[in-house]
């Protein structure tokens, strides 16, 4: 099991919570929730071990079109870089509809 | 007017075995009535997987829904087949308890409250053994309260089926309602074959397994109390019945005698088929219907 941290600056206050995907093989799980303040946060559990440099990748992309305040946990077994960008635009999706 | 191209029904049919576990329960109850109890959000999730390596999912695999169904209270608890096979640990099985307990503690109080579980599950979560043991006794133990006082409806979609100990609590149930892609079991295929070999039982050979375990032999010997196509809309009409119908006349579990006298009267000697076991088990509604 390995966790990783990251943290992004944002600029917008978010309303609403998103639940998507599921812990299954080759998919993840993510929980998008409103933060205070003007900063991201995401939390990472990962079952797959050494791969870090890989998530901030996809995580340092996902917020350069990203900007709302928010915390992100995303609980992971073993889904592929472009599952998880999906995961992610479905999250935020939902927490804007 | 209705599409009459060959297979539109096919198409044009909601899938229910397509949805997640909270889209199929919040797809049962009366529109705009639902709400989750002890959501993601609320992170009661397994203490135990970590541990072993396993990534846990924060509500641990079994969606609690409460609302309405055809106007009457009703709590909806759909287990995530996704989520290691849908199986229960200590977390995902007490929520089922619990919630099956503050029913019948609504029934208790006047509100009359019915339940509707959702099983696709293997069963046990070996992670976590004797704790998923004892929360599926306790499972049992709150079904055959709550089915005095309100409906217990199962259902199970498919495609992962309901074995193991989960599948004597679908037994217990007031109804079993199954889709022709369900498979409802006591031992799973793989595991008949690990036990007692290829020649007993070929966990490869889906035709066979779906022929044995399948939703449509399970209906038509009378081990489950409807059939219903994969269709969001028709799954949610016979739900609504049957929550409508309150408790059976006779309830399967009770019914020993009668399954006794079946085993008793099977001649062993040959080999039985699933077609021969329709002929012998039949159920009236089953009869008709394929007259």
């Amino acid at each position: 099991m390995e966790h990783i941290e990251l943290d992004y600056p944002a600029k917008r206050k978010i309303s609403k919570k998103a639940h998507t995907g599921v812990v299954g093989s080759g998919d993840l799980e993510v929980l998008l929730e409103p933060a205070n303040g003007n900063s991201a946060h995401v939390s990472i559990r990962t079952s797959v071990e050494g791969f870090s440099k890989a998530w901030k990748a996809v995580l340092d992309r996902f917020f350069t079109t990203y900007d709302g305040a928010v915390r992100i946990q995303i609980n992971d077994a073993g889904a592929t870089p472009g599952n998880v960008q999906l995961r992610l635009a479905q999250a935020v999706e939902v927490s804007e509809r | 007017m209705s599409d009459q191209r060959p297979g539109a029904n096919f198409i044009n049919r909601q899938s229910f075995i397509e949805l997640d576990a909270r889209e199929r329960a919040t797809a049962l109850f009366d529109a705009g009535t639902s709400r989750e109890l002890v959501g993601p959000f609320d992170r009661v999730e397994s203490p135990w997987l970590e541990q072993q390596g396993v990534t846990p999912q924060e509500d641990d695999g079994c969606v609690v829904m409460k609302g309405k169904i055809a106007g009457q209270a009703a709590v909806v608890i759909a287990l995530d087949g996704a989520f290691q096979g849908g199986s229960l640990g200590e977390v995902s099985g007490g929520k089922m308890a619990a919630a099956l307990d503050l029913a019948s503690a609504d029934n208790v109080k006047g509100v009359l409250t019915s339940a509707v579980i959702l099983l696709e599950t293997g069963g046990v979560r070996l992670q976590e053994a004797n704790l998923g043991e004892a929360a599926i006794a306790e499972i049992m133990a709150s079904i055959l309260v709550l089915r005095r006082h309100a409906p217990v409806i199962c259902l199970t979609a498919g495609t992962v089926g309901c074995f193991g100990g989960m599948s004597l609590a679908a037994g217990l149930c007031s109804y079993l309602v199954m889709t022709r892609e369900a498979r409802l079991g006591m031992n799973g295929p793989e595991v008949i074959e690990q036990e007692s070999g290829v020649d007993e039982f070929d966990s490869k050979d889906h035709a066979l397994i779906w022929a044995i375990d399948g939703g449509e032999q399970r209906y038509a010997t009378g081990l489950a109390d409807a059939l219903v196509d994969d269709d969001t809309p028709r799954i949610a009409t016979v739900i609504r019945g049957l929550v409508l119908k309150g408790a059976p006349p006779v309830y399967r579990s009770s019914e020993v005698a009668l399954y006794r006298s079946r085993i008793a009267a099977l001649d062993t000697a040959q080999q039985w088929d699933p077609r021969g076991l329709r002929g012998l088990w039949a159920t009236k509604s089953y009869s008709e219907e394929n007259q």
